[in-house]
């Protein structure tokens, strides 16, 4: 017998952003099943941060809807991002702050129950134990990336947004990263948006992929079986392929 | 009201005072100066005087109340360009934090960094010019308490107009206690003044508790009514300044300003 397929930790249904002419991103609908990692890819400008932004709250949509487990964003933000977290390499935590007491901070804003155990956990796993009393702002660019991972980890979240999560990491500190968040995503507990300019990565670890272009999705699909599908030889071929088409189709406009 | 998440907003300016001598600094030493610089003036103006006024409860009194006020006002804002300078907004706002626990947790750190700085500048005074507060009781609760909600209300509108404009309007805002300080009559009566800026005194609630403070000081009784009428007006400047912050917020997030508030201007 089918079991019903979980609800989705995030919905997003005809969602758009215009800045006065611009359609920044264009009525998209998509959505990330618990145990499930999606990968948003496209070129800059295609839409991913702004999509990302919109789904964090922190940038008002100009029309559609995205629900966080069931929860109307727009009704209820806290209570939608409750279960929320996110990291990014544009998103720095506070330098001035030491990485325990920045994870304290984040922890009580996400309300983390036993956040002291919580706080030691995450440091022995993101390997930060030894800073924990140094200030953000001096740690390498890979250290201060780990520090946005525990932090995004602390409150187990249901939906993580991750926009280029290893971006500044070693290949061998970003593979143990990878495989970190995938056990936790297979646990079955956690949705994931991934978005990533490295198609080996997304390739590694994303289940199905959505390829963002002018603020639309142009192709969605296993990122395994999707290059051979549209013709390409790998999913960074593809991804060029339809770099290309955008720069084409924005020059005859 | 998540008392968490205003624990947080407040723990972080606790974390950033506790690491940071050049915080803590100025709420000692600038009170400090300010009283020294204003007490030997007054000392000063009491040796040259004729008459049996005193000057230091009228002048010195004076200051110390202004201090206050400021100090209060740069609590509220000092969070927010706390933010401000670490780029931390998309982080914060990213969060189930609403923005009147946002609120909350800046004004429980001016009021921290504001009582601080008070208690400095009543020891100071009473220690170094014979300034005693003490001997009015409890009867000075009511004036410092219409003078907090002013700072409050001030230091959360400087605060909607940084988030709207940019953190260049940083220089827009500090100048604020001074423009006001003249229309305020704090070292004057308001009767002194010409007849439009008495008008503008009207709807200034620091206003009331300067002309109040100077009633004390002559020996009348203090005028309540009065006092009443400023703490009503302070708090609606209260609210005011909460509806243009939420305002502001609301702006900045459907513009997408708050997830890149890095620029030095933003418009």
């Amino acid at each position: 017998m089918n079991r019903p397929s979980p609800p989705a930790v995030l919905k997003v249904e005809r969602l758009a952003k215009s800045f006065g002419e611009l359609r920044a991103v264009d009525a998209i609908s998509f959505h990330v099943a618990p145990g499930e990692i999606v990968g948003l890819v496209g070129p800059n400008g295609a839409g991913k941060t702004t999509t990302i932004n919109m789904i964090l709250g922190v940038l008002e949509p100009s029309g559609g809807r995205i629900e966080i487990e069931g929860v109307d964003l727009a009704v209820d933000r806290s209570r939608a991002l409750a279960g929320t977290n996110f990291a990014a390499v544009y998103a720095p935590l506070p330098g001035n702050l030491t990485v325990e007491q920045n994870l304290r901070v984040f922890g009580m804003l996400y309300a983390v129950k036993n956040l002291s155990e919580r706080i030691e956990r995450l440091l022995v796993v993101y390997d930060l134990g030894r800073f924990r009393r140094t200030k953000a702002g001096v740690l390498s660019s890979g250290e201060q990336t780990r520090l946005g991972l525990a932090k995004a980890m602390l409150n187990l979240p249901r939906l993580l947004l991750l926009d280029e999560p290893t971006a500044s990491i070693d290949p061998s500190n970003a593979r143990e990263i990878r495989a970190g968040i995938a056990k936790f995503v297979d646990s079955g507990h956690c949705g994931v948006l991934w978005t990533s300019h490295n198609m080996y990565e997304v390739e590694a670890v994303c289940d199905r992929v959505l390829f963002l272009s002018h603020g639309r999705i142009v192709l969605e699909g296993d990122p395994k079986t999707l290059p051979r599908e549209h013709g390409a030889a790998s999913l960074d071929d593809l991804f060029v392929n339809v770099a290309q088409e955008a720069l084409d189709e924005r020059g005859r406009s | 009201m998540s008392r968490s998440r205003v624990g947080a907003v407040v723990l972080r300016i606790l974390y950033l005072y506790r690491g940071s001598p050049q915080r803590i600094f100025p709420i000692f030493v600038w009170v400090v100066v300010d009283i020294a610089l204003w007490g030997f003036l007054t000392r000063y103006l009491n040796s040259v005087s004729r008459s049996d006024f005193n000057f230091v409860p009228a002048l010195l009194g004076a200051v110390l109340l202004w201090d206050f006020l400021t100090r209060v006002m740069q609590g509220v804002t000092m969070t927010l360009f706390e933010d401000v300078w670490s780029r931390n907004f998309l982080n914060f706002f990213a969060t189930p934090l609403r923005t009147s626990e946002y609120l909350m947790g800046m004004v429980i750190a001016a009021v921290t960094t504001g009582l601080m700085s008070l208690l400095v500048m009543l020891v100071f005074a009473q220690v170094a010019f014979g300034l005693s507060f003490l001997t009015y009781g409890v009867a000075l609760a009511p004036f410092l308490m219409v003078l907090f909600l002013t700072g409050i209300s001030l230091g959360i509108a400087a605060s909607a107009i940084v988030l709207r404009l940019g953190p260049a309007s940083e220089w827009l805002i500090w100048p604020i206690p001074m423009l006001i300080s003249p229309f305020a009559g704090v070292f004057y009566p308001v009767t002194v003044l010409p007849a439009w800026m008495q008008a503008v005194a009207m709807i200034l609630p620091p206003s009331y508790v300067f002309e109040g403070m100077r009633s004390v000081v002559a020996g009348s009784p203090a005028p309540w009514d009065r006092l009443a009428l400023g703490g009503g007006l302070a708090l609606v400047y209260l609210v005011l300044a909460c509806l243009f912050f939420f305002a502001m917020y609301r702006t900045v997030i459907r513009n997408g300003i708050i997830a890149r508030y890095s620029a030095e201007t933003l418009t």
